[in-house]
């Protein structure tokens, strides 16, 4: 019988009541008095010597309040990195500036050369076709392998080169992981592109600055997916504002998928000239400007190779993978091809030797970041699809090759730095067969056939760290951050709870789910707790949503603070009803004293606490408040197994995908049906890359698909109904809700199922020479690999 | 977008006086047009809204059986009003776009702008259908004169499209994954006389006619005629949908099945 409240039940999601009604309230939304408004002059060009910026005809242009430029940002801090990665000689990496406005270069197409700020937008658009710049241009650095070459051209004259760091993991395993492919009976060889996404959050990025000359107080309105990271980075190491005198919110955020954790420019921007001007200063994104400014993600170029013995048991892992960073260090961007990408490549399987080596290399191009997964779906989508090719070449198959290879005792040490708590991949996989109906394949398969289709099926197992992540650990491992999570939960008199949290909700529904656990652990109505969050003014120092870590990170930090409450709202009912604490218990809303009927209501506690008349003020202080900051101890490990069905036109490579079935292990589940949200919608975008999304340059380092015409999202009639089950459950270990988060399984599990399927129904249809098309798999790559 | 005049006359003779003043440009539907404005690629003085012109909207049979299209007809009215008499011309047009740009957009506009992946022209030239502008009438094999270019003077305005209506007729698109717009669309029309084949979304020089398909559909209307053809891929467009190779094989193939299609 499922829950109708509670943790457990599919309680709707609160928030969508105003966001489906044109309610919320956006950053776009929030219009001060007297604001000003801000329009960015960008680079055309990839690369360049910028010699000059003239902007006296546009400083006299109608309304204009000023025109700024690099010169003016030349005392202020650039916008800092927050992971520092150590190479394979134990160097740390090449870390380049990055100005807030362009200085003596611009280097890549979209960097920001000058900004006009005026009285209304169109006028300061005008104004900014008027800005004169004189870019000498340069040529552009865009393939990375070219780019680690001698001649090659550099995007940073300071730096010694465009290699940002040589990283090597596990350094210590490299030769014996080497000797290992010495004596393999088999190595399976694959090479492959993980194509660079633009993120394309529903809501483009806005910002608002704002500065109160009364007080000297600075406030930023932006959106963002972790307002208290943005105030520290901004605050700390650009403009130099202590937090005390910052305030940065985030209101309701429309999407971020990682795009808006990072600290960008235009929020320094903003901010900086609204206490220049003494004017509000706003800057809202046009859809083509997010394609050449928001953070990019993936663009991994890899060689993997899978060492086997003759049973098909894997033996060692070899990687070799180019990373783009893009012109910028974007702010977590070094972490992502590394922690987040090299820890993950032991995958569902006890391959006992792994060694990866990923180079990170500057280009003109937008900076890249974490998207969706970040680091996780790259390495999903070259084990998962190395496995696969290995399996067909020695004729094993591809479920019983995994089984065959994965971890069943927990704790699980991998070679790559991390601890499985727990799971049962056996169990995940069962079930896929069984909702994915494998069985029936055959007659499926005979029925397009007999359409003139082919037809195929791929499937694939998942793993990710998430619940992002041990303080202790990722310090050791470059971060310049802690990565805890807090809350803070007022009771009130009348017995209503506010919570306030520092994680972020763009989408995750962390209004509903959140005020469900809370509930819950006192037995009130969900309609009881409020969840407050987005605003540094009101919530505790959080590092906020990102790496599927909000529930399984912030979840706990509540659990804990609400546990506290709990334990002062006992020793008030004990007073109340003259009983010791140690024999009040809470139930539904009431306390008792066990083993008498004696029982006073949750609102009669909270209501001593504040008028605390009759009340143990010697013992403790009035009021009910408290606060808890969770840092985990280990990430955690949900896993899956994923399965996709295409039909492809012979005649055209059009690939439909027919159905997709997904058996996750989430651990405990709070809320059901905002699971089943998150996986669809992480589905959706996993497909987006597999068939549709690409970010393509020309050779001049002008983005091709820089706008809905040329970049293909994923539509609704692009993708099936899927089939999600998520009752597998082996609960975390070490956070007390045992949950380990859901947010990006969809996005890193479904790549390799479809190209899996897809390379299936070539190879079934006689393509024995595919085993494997690149991404996206759009109709004309997989019919010019189908012409041979 | 650039501050502009907007004028919305209610009659063509008003709106042809308006059209002569310096810089005026006709807006239709704006689907085209608009975007281009707010993206400040384009910067005329004056816009001359022809949606507010009685004459120049609606669907009507003529007495010789062609089919009459006013050019500020949208794409869902063709959609549901065509469907009697022309159904693979309704159906094209309701496969344009989303219901939002269908509502809107018009097939004079279309027409006038000859974006080379766009719909209509593969149906206009493939029906030889006449295109009406104020002044005269321009037939199908004249008026489409390569990518975004047309026989049409400055500020001539399209008023009517006049379709033949043929025998059997079906438009195949191909849809390139991003914009959905065609990227190969071919529109096959089998008529008494013979088979006419017009292939959008393909070439470098716009729609065009497939003549040597025409003559083999004209001898045996079935997709085996066109088996042993084939189109040079030279003149084709290339670009991240595909290849120049890549889309002269798929005209064949959406030719071969708008000819099934057409039955
Ligand atoms: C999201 C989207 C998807 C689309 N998908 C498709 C598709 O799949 N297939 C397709 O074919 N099209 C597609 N279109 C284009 C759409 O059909 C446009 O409506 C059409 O191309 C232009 O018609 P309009 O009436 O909107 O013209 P406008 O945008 O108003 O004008 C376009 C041009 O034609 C001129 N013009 C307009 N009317 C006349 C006239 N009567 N006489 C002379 N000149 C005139 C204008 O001056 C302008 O230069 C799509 C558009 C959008 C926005």
């Amino acid at each position: 019988m499922p829950k109708d409240h509670g943790i457990g039940a599919s309680s709707k999601r609160r928030e969508d009541v105003r966001f489906l009604t044109g309610r919320g309230r956006y950053t776009d939304d929030i219009n001060l008095h007297g604001q000003a408004y801000a329009w960015f002059v960008r680079s055309p060009v990839a690369h360049g010597r910028l010699n000059k910026v003239e902007t006296e005809a546009a400083a006299g242009m109608p309304g204009v309040l000023r025109v700024f430029t690099g010169a003016d940002f030349e005392g202020v801090g650039g916008l800092p990195c927050g992971w520092q990665v150590t190479d394979r000689f134990g160097e740390v990496m090449q870390e380049p500036g990055h100005p807030v406005l362009a200085q003596g270069k611009v280097r890549h197409v979209g960097d920001p050369i000058a900004v006009v700020v005026a009285e209304t937008e169109a006028q300061a658009r005008d104004a900014a076709e008027a800005v004169v710049f004189d870019i000498e241009e340069l040529e552009p650095v865009l393939d990375m392998k070219a780019a680690l070459e001698s001649a090659a051209p550099k995007v940073h004259d300071d730096l010694e080169s465009n290699l940002c760091y040589d990283w090597g993991f596990v350094e210590e395993n490299r030769e014996a992981v080497n000797a290992a492919f010495d004596k393999a009976a088999h190595v399976t060889t694959l090479e492959l592109v993980n194509q660079r996404l633009v993120p394309n959050a529903m809501e483009p990025r806005v910002a608002v600055g704002d500065y109160n000359t009364g007080t000297d107080d600075s406030t930023l309105y932006t959106t963002s997916q972790n307002p208290h990271v943005i105030r520290l980075l901004m605050g700390a190491f650009v403009l130099g504002i202590p937090e005390h005198k910052l305030r940065v919110v985030a209101p309701d955020v429309g999407g971020g998928f990682g795009s808006k954790i990072f600290h960008y420019a235009e929020e320094a921007f903003c901010t900086f000239a609204a206490k220049q001007l003494r004017r509000p200063v706003k800057w809202t994104c046009q859809r083509s400007e997010s394609f050449i400014t928001d953070a990019h993600g993936r663009d991994h170029v890899t060689k993997i190779e899978l060492a086997l013995d003759a049973e098909g048991h894997f033996q060692a892992i070899r990687t070799e993978t180019y990373a783009n960073m893009g012109a910028y260090l974007s702010t977590f961007a070094p972490s992502v091809p590394t922690w987040l990408h090299g820890t993950l490549m032991a995958g569902n399987y006890t391959t006992p030797l792994i060694y990866v080596n990923v180079k990170a290399v500057f280009t003109n191009t937008v900076p890249v970041d974490a998207y969706r997964g970040a680091g996780r779906p790259e390495a999903t989508f070259q084990l998962e699809r190395v496995i696969d090719k290995a399996a067909r070449e020695m004729g094993i198959d591809p479920v019983e090759i995994r089984r065959k290879n994965f971890v069943t005792e927990f704790p699980y040490a991998t070679p790559v730095a991390v601890e499985y708590d727990t799971g049962d991949y056996h169990a995940t996989l069962d079930k896929l067969l069984e909702i994915a109906d494998v069985a029936g394949f055959e007659a499926r398969l005979a029925e397009s056939k007999a359409r003139g289709k082919l037809r195929g099926l791929g499937l694939n197992c998942y793993i990710e760290a998430c619940g992002i992540a041990p303080s202790h650990l990722v310090g050791q491992l470059g971060a310049r951050a802690g990565l805890y999570e807090s809350a803070t939960v007022r009771v009130n008199a009348t017995g209503g709870l506010v919570v306030m949290t520092g994680s972020h909700s763009h989408g995750q529904g962390h209004e509903t789910t959140f005020a469900q656990v809370v509930a819950d652990m006192i037995g009130l109505d969900e309609n009881m707790v409020e969840i407050v969050h987005g605003d540094t003014a009101n919530t505790p120092m959080g590092m906020g949503t990102y790496g599927s870590r909000s529930l399984a990170v912030g979840g706990s930090a509540m659990v804990r603070a609400t546990e506290k409450i709990i334990a002062k709202a006992k020793k008030i009912a004990a007073h109340l009803m003259e009983a010791s604490p140690e024999d009040i218990e809470l139930k539904d809303g009431a306390f008792t004293v066990a083993g008498t009927d004696k029982s006073v209501a949750w609102g009669d506690v909270t209501l001593a606490a504040y008028v605390p008349h009759n009340y143990p003020l010697e013992e403790i202080e009035p009021g009910l408040e408290e606060t808890a900051f969770y840092d985990p101890n280990n990430f955690t490990f949900p896993a899956g197994a994923y399965a996709c069905e295409v039909e492809l036109d012979p005649d055209t490579g059009k690939v439909t995908i027919l159905s997709f079935a997904a058996a996750d292990d989430f651990g405990n589940i709070v809320n059901p049906m905002v699971v089943d949200g998150q996986v669809h919608g992480g589905l959706a975008q996993g497909i987006g890359q597999a068939l549709l999304e690409g970010a393509t340059y020309d050779e001049y380092g002008q983005l091709l698909s820089g706008s809905y015409m040329d970049y293909a999202m994923p539509r609704a009639d692009d993708v099936p109904f899927y089939t999600v089950d998520h009752s597998c459950q082996t609960p975390c270990t070490h956070n007390p809700l045992g949950v380990k988060g859901c947010g990006e399984a969809g996005a890193i599990g479904s790549p390799p199922a479809v190209v899996n399927a897809v390379v299936d129904a070539l190879q079934r249809a006689g393509h024995s020479d595919i085993t494997h098309i690149d991404m996206p798999l759009t109709p004309s790559r997989v019919w010019a690999a189908m012409q041979g | 977008m650039y501050a502009f005049e907007f004028d919305r006359p209610a009659t063509l003779d008003e709106a042809i006086a308006l059209m002569s003043e310096e810089e005026a440009q006709a807006l239709g539907g704006g689907q085209t047009l608009i975007p281009t404005l707010k993206q400040r690629l384009a910067a005329p003085a004056r816009l001359v809204s022809l949606t507010a012109i009685p004459e120049l909207a609606g669907v009507c049979v003529a007495d010789d059986g062609a089919l009459c299209v006013g050019a500020t007809t949208t794409h869902a009215a063709i959609a549901q009003e065509a469907a009697a008499h022309y159904p693979a011309l309704a159906a094209l047009a309701g496969n344009i776009g989303d219901p939002a740009v269908r509502n809107r957009g018009t097939i004079g506009g279309s027409v006038a702008n000859n974006d080379p992946s766009a719909c209509y022209p593969a149906a206009v030239l493939a029906s030889g259908a006449t295109i009406k502008t104020a002044n005269r009438e321009i037939a199908a094999d004249d008026f489409f004169e390569g990518m975004f270019a047309t026989a049409l003077e400055e500020g001539e305005i399209v008023t009517e499209i006049r379709f033949p209506v043929p025998e059997k007729a079906a438009y195949m698109k191909f849809e390139q994954p991003a914009s959905r717009f065609a990227l190969v669309g071919v529109f096959v029309a089998k008529f008494a006389g013979g088979v006419r084949v017009a292939v959008t979304g393909a070439s470098e020089e716009g729609v065009f006619r497939w003549t040597e398909a025409e003559e083999a559909l004209s001898a045996n209307f079935s997709p085996d005629a066109i088996s042993g053809l084939s189109l040079a891929a030279d003149n084709m467009i290339g670009d991240l949908h595909g290849t120049p190779e890549y889309r002269a094989h798929l005209a064949k193939v959406m030719t071969g099945r708008a000819v099934a299609a057409a039955g």
